[in-house]
């Protein structure tokens, strides 16, 4: 009773100090003088036609890597959680996977019906061609690294669910987030060779503005973002598949 | 007007899930409350951006860049949001992990259940 009067309590003290920033804000006719200079000159500095992408990638460049940094610690958190085996006084491994996966009575795993079956063998190249898509033009069009990361992981999540692969190769996933990563930090360190500092990308051409090849190493960053991500979720969705 | 029905939407979402955090005992729906807590704050750094009658920064043919000074939004918080929602992921991902060791090791996912955390 305590615990819920407290509750409303703070949910009241919460709502009314939202209040003053709802009634007192107003639509903004301009922008700050970050987002200003942002503006002005991201385009015809970096030649990205999404100035949110050159905003990550290059002005924030260094949150990004730390946000790679943040995904990679959490997927090693998780790989470390399910490895974790607790025994009890007689040594036995206990809390492990039993059969019927808790609730006796429902079979572990569930063979995928005809329909998921055949709409994986069309969906699963599109999928994949789709999330390549959006981090490639991550410097074009709203997308990137992580949102196609993201897809390429539900395309593997998808191939799982129909059983179209039973095994993900653990040591070529390793190996190819290892790269990626190692990648977009040796990118970073170009360009403090070749061009104005740690993760600037005009050390290769500009381009025309709004071509594929464009924005200097920017989609080439996003790229490797774009394969890391990927291959750290997959990764992700195997170890949850196989230890839980 | 559209920042303060975002902010009302951001407001509403957040309050909604610290409800969650705090009134529910099942470990599942404590974690739909805070990605619905962390998706409030999304909405909220989003709408912050906004300016009147704003655009997208993403230059095409209805933008040129000379007028993105004129029209687009502010770039700066679409961008921590970008960083923000895969934070968030990541952090879900890890959640919901524990989530399955401690239904493993309890057979249940209710707090209450779980005496060696309360002292």
């Amino acid at each position: 009773m305590l615990k819920r009067l407290l509750t409303i309590a703070l949910m009241v003290a919460l709502a009314a100090s939202f209040f003053p920033l709802m009634s007192s804000i107003r639509d903004r006719a301009d922008v700050g003088p970050l987002a200003a200079e942002y503006l002005e000159d991201g385009a015809s500095d970096l030649g990205a036609a999404n100035l949110v992408t050159a905003v990550v990638v290059t002005y924030r460049g260094l949150d990004t890597l730390g946000e790679v940094t943040v995904l990679f610690a959490a997927a090693a958190g998780i790989a470390l959680v399910f490895q974790f085996i607790r025994r009890n006084r007689e040594g036995d491994a206990v809390g492990q996977p039993m059969e019927g996966c808790g609730w006796e009575e429902l079979p572990c795993r569930i063979e995928a019906s005809e329909i998921l079956k055949t709409a994986s063998g069309i969906l699963l190249p599109l999928f994949l061609m789709f999330g390549v898509y959006i981090f490639t033009h991550g410097h074009l069009t709203p997308g990137g690294g992580f949102q196609g990361g993201v897809v390429i992981a539900s395309a593997i999540l998808l191939a799982f669910l129909a059983g179209s692969i039973r095994e993900l190769r653990h040591s070529m996933v390793e190996i190819l987030e290892m790269l990626a990563g190692a990648g977009y930090v040796a990118i970073g360190l170009l360009g403090i060779w070749l061009a104005a500092g740690f993760l600037d990308p005009r050390f290769l051409p500009a381009g025309e503005f709004g071509a594929l090849f464009s924005a200097g190493a920017i989609p080439v960053i996003y790229s490797l973002v774009g394969i890391k991500v990927g291959s750290e979720l997959s990764g992700v969705i195997d170890v949850m598949r196989r230890k839980a | 007007m559209i920042t303060q029905i975002m902010i009302v939407i951001a407001s509403v979402l957040m309050l909604l899930g610290v409800w969650g955090l705090l009134s529910r005992r099942h470990l599942i729906k404590i974690i739909l409350g805070f990605t619905l807590l962390d998706t409030g704050i999304h909405v909220l750094l989003v709408a912050i951006g906004y300016r009147r009658g704003g655009t997208a920064p993403i230059f095409d043919g209805d933008l040129s860049p000379a007028e993105a000074l004129a029209r687009a939004v502010d770039p700066v918080p679409s961008a921590l949001v970008l960083t923000a929602i895969v934070i968030g992921l990541a952090v879900t991902a890890l959640m919901l992990s524990y989530a399955v060791k401690m239904f493993q090791h309890k057979r249940s996912l209710m707090i209450d259940r779980n005496k060696e955390l309360k002292w």
